[in-house]
């Protein structure tokens, strides 16, 4: 007798719903046990995690302002990733459109300039990351170039621009040879919403972002095409589409939308460019994509979730002393358990066997 | 079954209650890494000055750190998190906390603050560094003497005056013992990244270099020294056990007597915003055992240390000529004064190198 794993003829919609419960589930008695293990109450430990950030407004804002980049950035891979396009490289797109819209924002400092700055920062933005997205695209559609490795290699030319410029040009000539640029002006930084608080306008961006594609996927040709050119290319040859110009499409808007993330952010909760802008934003996005299954909804609370565990790891680690190295461990049981139920939603468990062995073929 | 699992639900919940309660009388000092507690270097060395705080005033104070803290967007939110979870002096222990610390002390105008190593203060935020300058200069004289090359390697992090004040210190001693001193230098760009700093240490000594100094914190450039046979000098900690026929020094960074003063100080409630810039002289970071090299350079280390501790000696005494070979203005007298050294945004003549972003 032995347990495999078969494949189901169909897609299991009932473990869909309930697989991430699942996940949390097993998460929740593993840590249980690891945290009993390490002497701490697993109550309490789990209470700090999952619990305390959700009843106060400055964690709830924290949580809001951690996971708007993430959301952002994930809605524009989630694009790509349905389209079979698969762009690795958006924190390099997230740092381009930093250090564009911040090549506003320092030439205008100390200048009277008007309330125009921002927006423009955003729109130049969102238009650098975009071009930046699309080297690799035309790379792939013109030659061939596996996109996922010229995405993926041009994420460390931004970091060293970026680098270059903070080092060079754009330093502060005040910040003892620090690398990073003077402070932006009030009409250079992203508002705050909630006065002596975090949450900033870029929380509000990030939603309409999410509303915005899920009306784009659910309602446009635009984003069926999108679908069915992922999921079934010969369907979506015959129907007439062009997967090459869905791969530019979708390539320059997630690229936009990284970069938009990336300006956000150095105008919003940093406030100046600097190098470390991004604690690998454009690459926990893809977890995130993945985490809320392309879909914009499930994005938005994937996106929340993951910052739910940043900030309630550094509650636990100042209420409950665990060290962050737990925390780390947690967050990565959390993501094994997930992809690991996931698996169930394609494929069952089955006990076989050996005297009457079934060798049927999945469905 | 399900009564008695709501009860032990409460009692749990009850008695972290209560000992959070017993808690609430002491007072809470927080702390902000850079690194992992373990990194044998820099937070390493803070971690031991909390331990030795511990150890002091364990029945009055209650500690909580957050490492691994990185200088960016996070750093603010860190600190803040420590501020309202009732720590009422909270230390963040690197350079690139400047900005996010004023930003959350302005916030918190009852909790106190204090900075290591920056120059932004506040009512409610000290700052805090040493003299290391001091510590290279010995360093440079014990380099010169051992150097059979006549070429030093010197790994730095970032080109910041403190780090930049390190090697001018090592090279204007160096220059008393071997006037064509050479000094190759490498930028990591970063604080703590082991296998990078080991590639710098390796590259130094393909470039000749025979003597290894560094300004990041990881004793990896220790272990390379060690494995080619060549000299080395540990930062902010004791490395010997990773070069113990390597290491010439190290400069140790001593925490635990200034934590143990402001925290005495704001239990007695007399803190007050202050700068302090410790050398030699007030113990703000000492000296590793002289080794692995012979007595007549010992005794010269030793008797330049008590100079510099006895305040005859001043590694930046005047006049400092500047790689453009003018002298440098002399605005303390006789030495260069604090302003200049922290502000130190030059090389020494003798560097043939450009210093970064000039």
């Amino acid at each position: 007798m032995q347990l495999v794993l078969e494949k189901r003829a169909e897609r299991s919609n009932t473990i869909a719903l309930v697989s991430p419960l699942i996940a949390i589930g097993l998460t929740i008695v593993t840590m249980s046990i690891l945290f009993a293990i390490l002497g701490k109450n697993p109550l309490l430990a789990l209470h700090a995690y999952f619990i305390a950030p959700l009843t106060d407004s400055y964690s709830l804002q924290e949580i809001a302002v951690k996971a708007t980049p993430l959301v952002m950035i994930a809605i524009g891979l989630s694009l790509c990733y349905l389209a079979n396009a698969w762009n690795i490289g958006a924190e390099g797109q997230f740092l381009i459109g930093a250090v564009a819209g911040s090549w506003i924002a320092v030439k205008t400092q100390g200048t009277d300039a008007g309330a125009w700055v921002l927006p423009a920062m955003f729109v130049l933005a969102a238009v650098a990351g975009a071009l930046y997205a699309l080297i690799p695209a035309i790379c792939k559609v013109k030659f061939g170039a596996s996109e996922i490795l010229t995405s993926l290699m041009l994420v460390y030319v931004a970091d060293l621009f970026l680098d270059y410029l903070v080092r060079g040009p754009w330093r502060d000539p005040q910040g003892f040879n620090f690398p990073t640029t003077a402070e932006f002006d009030p009409v250079a930084t992203v508002p705050v919403l909630i006065e002596g608080g975090r949450l900033h306008l870029g929380a509000i961006i990030a939603l309409l972002v999410v509303a915005a594609a899920a009306v784009l996927l659910g309602r446009t040709i635009k984003g069926f095409e999108i679908r069915v050119v992922g999921a079934a290319p010969r369907a979506a040859r015959f129907g007439g589409f062009n997967a090459n110009q869905l791969i530019i499409l979708t390539f320059a808007v997630s690229g936009a939308l990284a970069g938009l993330a990336g300006i956000i952010e150095v105008a919003g909760p940093v406030g100046h460019l600097q190098p470390g802008i991004s604690p690998g934003y454009g690459f926990t996005a893809i977890i995130v994509a993945f985490l809320g299954r392309l879909n914009p909804i499930g994005i938005l609370i994937a996106g929340l979730f993951l910052a739910l565990t940043f900030i309630g790891g550094e509650q636990a680690q100042i209420a409950m002393k665990i060290p962050l190295d737990v925390t780390k461990v947690f967050q990565g049981i959390l993501l094994f358990y997930v992809l690991a139920c996931d698996s169930l939603i394609l494929y069952r468990f089955r006990l076989v066997f050996p005297n009457r062995q079934v060798t049927r073929g999945a469905g | 079954m399900r009564k008695t699992f709501v009860a032990a639900v409460a009692g749990l919940l009850l008695a972290g209650s209560i000992g959070a309660a017993s808690a609430a009388d002491k007072l809470k000092v927080g702390f902000i890494y850079l690194g992992p507690i373990g990194d044998l270097g820099w937070t390493y060395q803070h971690e031991q000055g909390r331990l030795a705080l511990v150890k002091e005033l364990g029945d009055q104070i209650e500690t909580t750190y957050l490492e691994k803290v990185p200088e960016g967007p996070d750093a603010e939110r860190s600190i803040e998190q420590l501020a309202r979870a009732g720590n009422k002096l909270i230390f963040t222990t690197s350079f690139g906390y400047m900005d996010p610390t004023l930003k959350v002390a302005k916030k918190y105008p009852n909790v106190h603050f204090e900075h290591a190593t920056g120059y932004k203060r506040a009512p409610n935020m000290s700052t805090y560094s040493a003299k290391w300058y001091q510590g290279r200069y010995i360093q440079g004289l014990i380099a010169a003497k051992m150097s059979k090359t006549g070429v030093l390697g010197y790994i730095g992090s970032f080109p910041i005056p403190e780090v930049v004040s390190g090697i001018n210190a090592t090279i204007l001693a160096a220059q008393t013992i071997n006037p064509n001193i050479k000094v190759k230098i490498i930028w990591a760009n970063t604080w703590f990244d082991p296998p990078k700093e080991a590639d710098a240490a390796k590259a130094l000594i393909d470039q000749g270099a025979d003597v290894i100094m560094q300004h990041t914190d990881s004793p990896a450039a220790m272990q390379i020294a060690a494995e080619r046979g060549k000299l080395a000098f540990g930062q902010d900690s004791e490395m010997i056990k990773f070069g113990p026929k390597a290491q010439l020094t190290s400069i140790l960074d001593t925490w635990g007597p200034y934590y143990i003063e402001r925290v005495k100080a704001e239990l007695a409630g007399t803190w007050k915003s202050e700068d302090t810039w410790g050398g030699l002289d007030s113990h703000m970071f000492a000296m590793a055992p002289y080794t692995n090299m012979p007595d007549d350079v010992k005794k010269m280390a030793e008797d330049a240390q008590a100079a510099i501790t006895a305040g005859k000696l001043h590694p930046f005494k005047c006049p400092v000529i500047g790689q453009d070979g003018k002298e440098v203005e002399c605005k303390g007298g006789t030495s260069l004064d604090p302003g200049q050294i922290l502000g130190m945004n030059f090389y020494v003549k003798g560097i043939d190198d450009k210093l970064p972003g000039k």
